[in-house]
């Protein structure tokens, strides 16, 4: 059996990205004992994925030096599989951890929401976060062919990425509407500070062709994807390429907020000023209350890691920055809406769920995500329809509501070194 | 940023640069990472540990996300098992 790790921390934050980060040094300021907890080996989360060894300055590395001089105890490569009665029980490469706290802010931020076309399960087809994450995880893009496809302001910044890693950046397929694509420019360049990183990426991105009411028909390929048949503005036509990024913006990792019992609304999770959930001495920070990006998460986390200890002033004089950039969670919601187009792209045959290799006819036949779930195996393979479940949200509207311990697949060994204690699981 | 590491996978030598993942070794290997309960291979899609398609064996312990796990030298990782 593995061994038990036993923490203790006044206060503990779930996720090292930006907004875990700024939450956990807050929090440090009061002297507290903080810990840091993040499923991947190193912090950053997604947006500084990386940056802790990047060579030059950059707007991470004050932060990460921050963190470097600070009493914050980072467990890296844990994941947070249950939370019960002000325990966590996590799980890492050799151990199970179980984690008691005072105080717990919630920072897991978002992932990309993925949706089905045939041809989408094909290697070389990834998300378009996806792509980033492995460029800066090391990949060698440098001559390939990339057409980067789906919706959001990521999309933007991955091709100005990949190109910037040397890749041939063939097109850049926005589903949104060219109106809507110039409204979310111009109203992002009036929002304080952003103007600059909007004119970069236009500097970045220049020649690039960037195509509105465009997404994605089709992915072909022999064992990888080889190219891309797409419509734009009512025609198709195909590309051929090396890597096909896509990704639907994001939606945010909700899990664990969930299994707190945290009120959601609409998916977001509700916050007080303070940034304070529905459960008290629980707060959440960054992308889980709305999709916002970094300035916010970064706003959020101080807020929610002052207000943790009982530093309402501090938490307070961080409000007016907040107000800010919570401006560009409406600017977001406004410019880039599904289409209803995307909930007819998937055939028959195409695979939703990608765990258990279940086609879309299978879904077809159920009314309810559950139906789906108990009749077809939908979303019951080990990402626990991290992927599908938001697709199958999208394409059939049905609400997904469940959320159980263990969030994320552990070692049995894990679940029986917890077992004894409160936290273990029930189901 | 020049230095390197060498793991094997399928027994075939990669070098990746220190601080990649394994699934940037498996890709650079050419090969994919899974094969999927219905036959199909399989390649990273989230890259930050949520999708679990990039699923590998790594010094023989199946069923790791190689996106969330970082190059050693002479690891021994299993593709497509």
């Amino acid at each position: 059996m593995d061994s038990v790790k036993h923490l203790r921390f006044d206060v503990i934050v779930v996720g090292a990205g930006p907004a875990g980060i700024a939450a956990a040094l807050a929090a440090a300021d009061s002297g507290k004992s903080v810990g840091l907890i993040d499923d991947n080996p190193t912090a950053g989360g997604q947006i500084w994925r990386g940056s802790q060894s990047a060579p030059r300055k950059s707007a991470s590395s004050i932060w990460f030096n921050r963190l470097r001089k600070s009493a914050v105890q980072i467990i890296g490569g844990a994941r947070v599989f249950h939370a019960a009665n002000g325990e966590l029980a996590a799980e890492s490469d050799d151990s199970a951890i179980q984690i008691t706290y005072g105080k717990l802010i919630i920072a897991t931020g978002a992932r990309e929401l993925f949706l089905p076309f045939p041809g989408w399960t094909l290697p070389n087809v990834m998300g378009t976060g996806g792509l980033q994450a492995l460029l800066k995880s090391g990949l060698e893009i440098a001559g390939k062919r990339v057409v980067i496809a789906g919706t959001g302001p990521l999309l933007l910044a991955v091709a100005a990425y990949a190109r910037k890693c040397g890749a041939k950046v063939l097109g850049i397929c926005e589903q949104t509407t060219r109106p809507r694509m110039v409204g979310f420019g111009m109203k992002m360049l009036l929002v304080r500070g952003k103007a600059p990183e909007v004119l970069r990426f236009a500097y970045d991105l220049r020649g690039i062709p960037h195509w509105t009411d465009c997404w994605p028909v089709a992915a072909f390929g022999n064992r990888r994807v080889e190219s891309v048949r797409i419509s734009r503005q009512g025609l198709t036509s195909e590309i051929e390429c090396d890597y096909l990024a896509c990704g639907f913006h994001l939606i945010p990792n909700s899990e664990l907020p969930r299994m707190c019992g945290c009120r959601l609304q609409q998916g977001f999770v509700q916050v007080d000023e303070y940034q304070q959930t529905s459960v008290a001495g629980t707060f959440c920070a960054g992308e889980p209350t709305g999709i916002g990006g970094l300035e916010l998460a970064l706003a959020e986390g101080e807020i929610a890691g002052y207000a943790a200890t009982n530093w309402e002033d501090r938490a307070k004089h961080l409000f007016a920055k907040r107000a800010r950039y919570q401006k560009v969670v409406g600017i977001l919601k406004d410019a880039f809406p599904l289409r209803p187009e995307l909930k007819n792209l998937a055939r028959p045959d195409t695979l939703v769920c990608r765990c258990e290799d279940v086609p879309h006819v299978r879904l077809c036949e159920h009314s309810s995500w559950r139906a789906a779930k108990l009749h077809a195996r939908c979303g019951m393979g080990p990402c626990q329809g991290r992927v599908c479940a938001p697709a199958a949200e999208f394409l059939f509207g049905w609400e997904i509501d469940s959320v159980r311990p263990p969030v994320f697949p552990v070692r049995c060994s894990s679940l029986a070194a917890i077992r004894s204690h409160s936290a273990a699981p029930r189901n | 940023m020049s230095e390197s590491i060498s793991v094997r996978v399928n027994g075939r030598p990669v070098t990746v640069r220190a601080g990649a993942t394994v699934a940037v070794a498996v890709l650079a290997s050419g090969t994919t990472c899974r094969t999927s309960v219905s036959g199909q291979p399989r390649s990273p899609l989230c890259g930050m540990g949520t999708c679990f398609e990039c699923r590998v064996a790594i010094n023989g312990v199946p069923q790791r996300r190689s996106c969330q796990v970082l190059c050693e030298a002479n690891m021994e990782i299993e593709a497509n098992g």
